[in-house]
C-alpha cells in the first residue's frame, strides 16, 4: 500500500485559529479515515463550524498543520486555496445557487469533460439521490428535503477527498430528517470518503456516526465511537452532554462516595467534594416491600408512557431533590406510589464537583 | 512527512503544484491581500465625502461683509420660510401618506387596486414641474380666476383667491408630490403587520378605529416617522418650487449669494446653516424611532382581512385616494400636456433635442460611475468586514441627505482653488494658463451627481450583494473555482439585475436634478431640467412644458419598477413561494 492509501483523509494536528485575536481553536487534533465519518459534536459557539471551514481551506490557521490525503494542505502562513483542496462543502441553508437550475447546481464542480458529461455526471447524482425528477427546476421550488438532497449531490458530484457538512439536517422537520439521514449516510459510506458532520444533537451524532468527536472551547475533550462516549465519559461535560443525568453532590471517602441508593467508587483524596451523575436508565425501581434494606425509599411524584420504556420522576425521603428515571414500561409505575430506588455503578460516573458542567 | 515541510500534491490532476511552488502567493489566506482594496475603498469614501466637509468647515470661517448683511437682511426670512415649510409639507404627508395608506392596505372598496398603483405616480413629478404647472394654473391669468371672474362676472380685487406664489402654496405642492415616501413606507409597515396583533386588539375590545391608533398606527410609527423624514429631506433640498413662487429659503439663497452677490464664502456659510437643519431631521426621526424597533411577535401571516366598504363610505374612502392623485399627478401632468399641444409640441425653438441629449449622457455618465464605486465600496465591506469598511461605505452614503445646492457649493470651491493653484503654479513656471480645469466642466457635474446619488445605487448594489451568501463563496471555492471563478459564474450572474436597477434609479434622479446641475454646468450647458427651469423663469411656462414631460416622463420608470417591487413584498406570499 502507498502512503497515499493508508493516511488519514482529514487530519487536524494541534490547529489554532485566532478571528481578530479572539481565540476560536486552540491546538486541536482530528483525524479521520477514508470512509470513515467522524461527528464533531459540542454547544453553540465552541468553534465546530470554523473547524469545518478552516478543513475548507476557507479560514487561515496560526498553529498546526492540516493534512488531507496524507499531504499538507495549510500550516500557519500557508494555505492551498480551497478549490485545489478537494473537499465537499454542505452548509445548513444548502447555499444552492438561486441563479442555476437544478442540473446545473449539480455540474457546477464537475471538472472532467465537456458540458452535457458534466450534465450526465450531474445527472447520475442526481438520479441516485432521486431528485431528478427536478433537473430542471430552479431550487426556490424545491421542499427542505429536496434541496438538501441537491446541495449533497452537489458537492459530491467533483468526487472529493473529504466531506465537511455543517449541520446537515437541522432545517429539516423531525420525521423528513430521520429519511434523509439515511439516505446521506448511504451514498457517503458507498462512496468512502472521510466525513466530517457538524452538529450539536447527541442522537444524531450517536445516530450517524463512525466516531464521535466532542468538542468544547475550541479543542477536543473527548473522542470515540457513541457507546464509549455514553458510557465512559471522562469529564462532567462529556457526561451531561448525552442525555439528561441525575446529579448528586457527596464527599469522597475512603475511595468511595456513599449515595442514599449505595456506594459508587471515586478514587479521590478524603473530604473531595464531588458529584455524581446518573443516567436515568442508570435507575431502578422495585416494589417497596417491610423488610428490605439495600436501596433508597421514594415516591413516584410523575409517570409518563413514552411507548416501550416509562420515565418516572421520583421524591426520595432522602434529602437529595428529585430524580428522573427511565425504567421498561410494566404498567406498575403509579403515582403516588411508594418504591424502593436501585442504583447501576455501570451508568453512573463521579468526578470532583470543582470540574464545570 | 516532517512538520513544515512543503510538500503539495496534484490535486487536480493538472500542473497546480508547480504553479503553486513557484508562487507561493496564490495560496496566501485571501485575507490578508484584500488590504489594497480596502485602501481604495476608504480612499473612495473620503474623495465622495469632501464636498460635505468643505461645507462644514466653513462654519469655522469668520463671517464676513455680505454674510453680515445677509444676516441682517434677510437669515431671519430664510428661517422662518424653511420651517414653515417643514411644519406644512410635513403635517401634509403625514395626513395624504398615513391616510391613504390605511384605506388601501386596510379597507375594500372599488377601485382599490388601481389607487393602490396609483398613489406612487406623483412620485414621477419633480417638484419644479408641479410648481410650473400650479403657477399657470391658479395665478391672476390662469384658468381656474379667469373661470370665476368669468362665471361671477368679477373683475380684479372683488374676491379674495389664495395666492399660489407663497410659502403655503409651495407647501401645499410640495406636500402633493412627497407624500408618497410615507405612502410606501406606511403602506409596507401596515402590510408588515401580523393580522393577529390587529385582531387580538378587537378581541380585547378596541372598534377597528381604536384599534387603528393604538396598535397598528405606534407600530408603523418608525416607518412613518422614517418617511417623512424623506420627504423633508427633499422638501429643504427643493430649489426649483421655491424659487418659481418667490419664497426665499436656504437653497435660492445659496444660489443668489453664489451668483448674485459673488460671495462664495457667504454662500458656503448658508449652505452649512442649511446643512445643520438636515442634521436636526436626521437627529429628530432617529429620536421619533427611537428604540422603537419593532421586532414582529407573531410570524404567521394571512390573507389582511379588509373591512368592505360600501355605498357613500366607498365612494368617499375613493375620492379621499383618487384626491392626491389627481392633485400630484393628473392635474399637473394634464396642464403640461395641454401647454404642449398649445405650442405644438416644441416651444423652444428645436434647442430641445440637445439639451435631452446633454441631460441624457449626464445621466448615464454619472449612474455607471455611481454603480461602479457602489461595488468597490459594496465589496470592500464584504472583502474585510471591519468597522473601517463600513464606517468608509457610510460616509460615502451621506449625500443624499444633503441638498444639491450645498453639494455643489462643496464641489466648487474646492475645484476652484485646485484650478487656481494649478493655474497660477503654470503660469508662475512655464508662462502658460491651463485655465478652468475641473471647475465648470462635466467632471464637476459628475463629480456632484455622484456624491449626491451614491447612497441610491450603495442601497441596490448592497442589498443584491447580500442575496450572495457567504455559504455560497464558501461552496463554489470547495467546487474548484478561484476567487475571480467565484465572483463570475456566481456573483455577476445574480446581482446584474440589481445593478441595472441601480443605475436606473441614478439615471433619473440626475436626470431631475435642477440646483446643482446650474450651478455647475459648463457655460451654456443645458439639460431639461435647467432648460425648463430658465423658461419658467422667463415666465414662458408653455414652452417649458416640453422639458418638463419629459421629465416627468423619466420618472415613471422607478415608479413602474416600485410598484413591481411592493406588489410582491408582502411577507406572508414570500414565505408561500419558497417552500420550507
Amino acid at each position: 500500500m502507498t502512503a497515499e492509501t493508508t493516511a488519514p483523509g482529514l487530519l487536524l494536528a494541534g490547529v489554532s485559529h485566532r478571528y481578530e485575536r479572539e481565540p476560536v481553536l486552540c491546538g486541536l487534533d482530528l483525524e479521520i479515515a477514508r470512509g470513515e465519518i467522524t461527528c464533531l459534536l459540542g454547544p453553540s459557539g465552541c468553534g465546530k463550524t470554523t473547524c469545518l471551514r478552516v478543513a475548507a481551506g476557507l479560514e487561515p490557521i496560526q498553529e498546526g498543520r492540516v493534512d488531507i490525503a496524507g499531504a499538507e494542505v495549510a500550516r500557519p502562513g500557508f494555505s492551498v486555496p480551497p478549490e485545489r483542496r478537494r473537499v465537499g462543502l454542505m452548509f445548513q441553508d444548502y447555499a444552492l445557487f438561486p441563479h442555476l437550475r437544478v442540473i446545473d447546481n449539480v455540474a457546477f464542480g464537475v471538472r472532467d469533460g465537456d458540458k452535457a458529461a458534466k450534465r450526465r455526471t450531474a445527472m447520475e447524482l442526481l438520479t441516485r439521490l432521486g431528485v431528478d425528477g427536478y433537473a430542471k427546476d430552479f431550487p426556490h421550488v424545491l421542499s427542505g428535503g429536496e434541496q438538501q438532497r441537491v446541495a449533497l449531490a452537489r458537492a459530491l458530484a467533483p468526487h472529493p477527498v473529504v466531506m465537511l457538512l455543517d449541520e446537515p439536517f437541522s432545517g429539516l422537520d423531525r420525521r423528513l430528517r430521520d429519511r434523509v439521514r439515511n439516505d446521506t449516510l448511504d451514498v457517503l459510506r458507498e462512496l468512502s470518503v472521510a466525513t466530517l458532520l457538524v452538529t450539536h444533537d447527541s442522537e444524531e451524532a450517536m445516530l450517524m456516526s463512525d466516531r464521535i468527536a466532542l468538542m468544547r472551547d475550541g479543542a477536543i475533550v473527548q473522542s470515540g465511537t457513541a457507546s464509549e462516549l455514553y458510557s465512559r465519559p471522562e469529564s462532567a461535560f462529556a457526561a451531561s452532554f448525552f442525555g439528561e443525568v441525575n446529579v448528586i453532590e457527596g464527599t469522597a471517602q475512603g475511595g468511595a462516595v456513599a449515595t442514599p441508593m449505595g456506594t459508587l467508587a471515586a478514587p479521590y483524596k478524603d473530604g473531595c467534594q464531588v458529584s455524581v451523575f446518573i443516567r436515568p436508565e442508570g435507575l431502578s425501581l422495585e416494589e417497596k416491600t417491610e423488610y428490605e434494606a439495600a436501596g433508597a425509599e421514594a415516591e413516584i411524584v410523575e409517570s409518563h408512557m413514552l411507548g416501550p420504556t416509562c420515565l418516572v420522576r421520583l421524591k426520595p425521603s432522602a434529602e437529595i431533590g428529585s430524580l428522573t428515571a427511565r425504567v421498561n414500561y410494566t404498567g406498575l409505575w403509579k403515582v403516588g406510589k411508594r418504591v424502593r430506588i436501585r442504583l447501576d455503578p455501570e451508568r453512573s460516573f463521579v468526578f470532583p464537583a470543582s470540574q464545570e458542567m | 512527512m516532517e512538520r513544515g515541510e512543503t510538500v503539495l500534491i496534484d490535486l487536480n490532476h493538472g500542473s497546480g503544484a508547480a504553479l503553486l511552488r513557484a508562487m507561493p502567493w496564490l495560496t496566501r489566506p485571501r485575507r490578508q491581500a484584500m488590504g489594497g482594496w480596502s485602501a481604495l475603498a476608504i480612499f473612495v469614501a473620503l474623495v465622495v465625502s469632501v464636498p460635505i466637509f468643505v461645507v462644514f468647515g466653513f462654519v469655522f470661517v469668520p463671517a464676513g461683509e455680505v454674510w453680515r448683511h445677509l444676516a441682517d437682511t434677510v437669515l431671519v426670512a430664510y428661517v422662518v420660510n424653511t420651517l414653515w415649510l417643514v411644519f406644512g409639507v410635513g403635517i401634509g404627508v403625514f395626513v395624504i401618506g398615513v391616510g391613504t395608506a390605511w384605506l388601501v392596505t386596510m379597507c375594500r372598496f372599488p377601485g382599490r387596486a388601481l389607487l393602490e398603483w396609483g398613489l406612487l405616480l406623483p412620485l414621477a413629478v419633480p417638484a419644479y414641474a408641479i410648481a410650473y404647472s400650479y403657477a399657470g394654473l391658479f395665478d391672476y391669468a390662469g384658468p381656474v380666476q379667469s373661470g370665476l371672474r368669468g362665471w361671477f362676472g368679477w373683475s380684479r380685487g372683488d374676491y379674495w383667491f389664495p395666492e399660489i406664489r407663497s410659502v403655503g402654496g409651495a407647501a401645499v405642492v410640495l406636500a402633493f408630490v412627497l407624500y408618497p415616501y410615507v405612502y410606501m413606507l406606511a403602506r409596507a409597515a401596515f402590510l408588515e403587520q401580523s393580522v393577529c396583533v390587529i385582531e387580538i386588539g378587537r378581541t380585547l375590545g378596541r372598534s377597528p378605529w381604536r384599534s387603528f391608533t393604538s396598535i397598528a398606527l405606534p407600530l408603523a410609527r418608525p416607518a412613518i416617522a422614517t418617511g417623512i423624514a424623506l420627504a423633508l429631506m427633499e422638501t429643504l433640498s427643493d430649489f426649483g418650487a421655491v424659487q418659481h413662487f418667490g419664497v426665499a429659503t436656504f437653497t435660492t439663497g445659496i444660489f443668489r449669494t453664489w451668483f448674485g452677490l459673488g460671495d462664495p464664502a457667504a454662500a458656503a456659510q448658508l449652505a452649512a446653516l442649511l446643512l445643520a437643519f438636515v442634521f436636526l431631521l436626521l437627529v429628530g426621526e432617529r429620536l421619533s424611532r427611537g428604540r422603537a424597533q419593532f421586532h414582529h411577535t407573531s410570524r404567521r401571516y394571512r390573507e389582511l382581512p379588509r373591512y368592505t366598504l360600501s355605498g357613500s363610505r366607498a365612494a368617499l374612502a375613493f375620492l379621499a385616494c383618487a384626491l392626491p392623485i389627481c392633485l400630484g399627478f393628473l392635474l399637473p401632468g394634464g396642464q403640461l400636456l395641454a401647454w404642449l399641444a398649445e405650442t405644438g409640441g416644441d416651444g423652444s425653438g428645436g434647442r430641445l433635442w440637445g439639451h435631452a441629449a446633454n441631460s441624457l449622457m449626464l445621466a448615464a455618465g454619472a449612474s455607471a460611475i455611481a454603480v461602479m464605486v457602489a461595488l468597490l465600496l459594496a465589496y470592500g465591506v464584504r472583502l474585510n468586514p471591519n468597522p473601517v469598511a463600513k464606517g468608509a461605505a457610510r460616509v460615502a452614503g451621506m449625500g443624499y441627505a444633503v441638498p444639491g445646492s450645498v453639494i455643489a457649493v462643496g464641489v466648487l470651491i474646492p475645484l476652484a482653488w485646485f484650478d487656481n493653484v494649478l493655474d497660477g503654479w503654470l503660469r508662475a513656471s512655464f508662462g502658460v494658463s491651463s485655465g478652468l480645469l475641473l471647475s465648470g466642466t462635466i467632471f464637476a457635474l459628475m463629480f456632484a451627481y455622484v456624491v449626491r446619488f451614491l447612497a441610491v445605487s450603495l442601497n441596490t448594489v448592497d442589498a443584491s450583494l447580500a442575496k450572495v451568501t457567504p455559504a455560497m463563496d464558501g461552496v463554489a471555492r470547495t467546487l474548484g473555482m478561484g476567487p475571480a471563478a467565484t465572483v463570475a459564474r456566481v456573483h455577476a450572474p445574480i446581482i446584474a439585475p440589481s445593478l441595472m436597477t441601480a443605475g436606473l434609479l441614478v439615471f433619473v434622479d440626475v436626470m431631475k436634478e435642477l440646483p446643482a446641475t446650474l450651478i455647475l454646468r459648463p457655460f451654456d450647458f443645458n439639460t431639461l431640467a435647467v432648460h425648463a427651469f430658465e423658461l419658467a423663469s422667463d415666465e414662458q411656462l408653455r414652452a417649458a412644458a416640453a422639458p418638463a414631460l419629459a421629465i416627468v416622463a423619466a420618472g415613471l420608470i422607478p415608479v413602474a419598477l416600485l410598484s413591481l417591487a411592493i406588489s410582491r413584498a408582502r411577507p406572508g406570499r414570500a414565505q408561500a413561494e419558497v417552500r420550507p
